[in-house]
């Protein structure tokens, strides 16, 4: 992350004397922040609603049912993780709110589910094999119906607006397939790594 | 259009009376829960500006700097080999960066080249099949001040790009090559 967040300020402003729109580039840093503080406001209502839910979901023994029926599943992404825990519930909640589509949910459960991936964790500022396979799935799209293309097809006047569904499904799920290889193929490196230094 | 239509407008007003009715039916405090949640959204929230605006302005600056188009000129000989149409390169390198950004792409593709030909058609899965990968990631590590994002970045850019190409190849299957 370090060296991403240097390296495209760096980039920027190297491309940017080989355009000639220095001044652009200065003037983007100050439009990103303001959007991003506008990304949160526009959040912060939905967060807060959202998390709030949850916590009924949690109360009422809900998120636990529901863990209770994925856990193939999670057993398999996040074996080091208990199955039974806070964790693994709000994981779950989060992928079916990406699956359904409910973007606006998706990220305060996903921010929950971090929490309780940290809390496992402790202030080591490192990721977790599982935090890391949770977010490599959540940069991954698995979305039954992605809604606003849709919309967007058939604004622009398609004639098959929902004709990409079955492409769009295949390419998600080998994306992920890849992005969760990928991860355990990682993990499994740095385990070993570790375990020669110790 | 009629059932997109139906499941979006559908599906959250099932969820919030199955949670809020299914919290009654246990005998829980749902307004209290609620409270203590929702104060929680607000921390979190708190938690994730400072990573969003760091993040966020590098890839505005990125982007407007003119490096997208520079690399595309550079990529297209080598992408257009494994049979990607160049048209769609831009947005296959918005994409992870910016979701808003890649959505004007999508519809301009759209408006130029008409959604149902051949751009179109990968253009939607491209967008349809991937995430901005960058945002999530700065959201979700910032939100719990995580530094060392370790493999993370290489997995998620690994999955895009398998993303993007299966697009290309997914839609030269079933819509016939060009």
């Amino acid at each position: 992350m370090n060296y991403v967040w240097a390296g495209l300020i760096f980039a920027a402003y190297l491309f940017a004397a080989w355009n000639g729109n220095v001044e652009a580039v200065t003037q983007g840093a100050l439009d990103g922040a303001k959007n991003a503080v506008e990304m949160v406001l526009a959040l912060l209502g939905m967060m807060c609603f959202w998390t709030g839910l949850l916590e009924i979901a949690k109360r009422s023994g809900l998120t636990e049912k529901l863990a209770h029926l994925a856990r193939p599943l999670t057993r398999l992404l996040f074996p080091k993780l208990r199955q039974d825990g806070a964790a693994v519930s709000a994981i779950v909640m989060n992928m079916i709110a990406n699956f359904l589509g409910l973007s606006n949910a998706a990220t305060p459960l996903g921010l929950k589910a971090m929490g309780e991936l940290k809390r496992l964790e402790g202030e080591t500022g490192r990721a977790s094999d599982a935090m890391c396979m949770f977010v490599v799935i959540n940069t991954a799209s698995i979305n039954l119906i992605p809604t606003t293309l849709i919309t967007l097809r058939s604004a622009a006047g398609s004639a098959d607006p929902f004709g990409i569904l079955v492409p769009v499904w295949i390419c998600s799920v080998l994306s992920v397939t890849v992005g969760v290889t990928a991860v355990k193929i990682f993990s499994r490196k740095d385990a070993r790594r570790g375990l020669c230094r110790r | 259009m009629q059932t997109v239509k139906m499941i979006s407008t559908g599906v959250m007003p099932v969820l919030f009376i199955a949670i809020i009715g299914y919290g009654l039916f246990r005998k829980i405090n749902v307004f209290d829960a609620f409270l203590d949640g929702a104060m929680e959204g607000l921390k979190t929230a708190g938690k994730i500006l400072p990573a969003l605006v760091g993040l966020i302005a590098a890839i505005t600056m990125f982007r407007v700097s003119g490096a997208m188009e520079l690399i595309t000129r550079f990529l297209s000989p080598i992408t257009s080999r494994l049979g990607v149409p160049a048209e769609v390169l831009p947005l296959a390198l918005l994409r992870p960066i910016s979701g808003s950004g890649a959505l004007a792409v999508v519809s301009d593709l759209f408006r130029v080249h008409g959604p149902d030909s051949i751009v179109g058609r990968i253009a939607s899965v491209m967008m349809g099949s991937t995430e901005t990968t960058f945002y999530t990631l700065a959201v979700y590590y910032g939100s719990v001040g995580i530094k060392d994002a370790r493999f993370t970045v290489k997995a998620a850019l690994l999955a895009d790009l398998t993303g993007m190409l299966a697009s290309v190849w997914a839609c030269r299957l079933f819509y016939g090559l060009i």
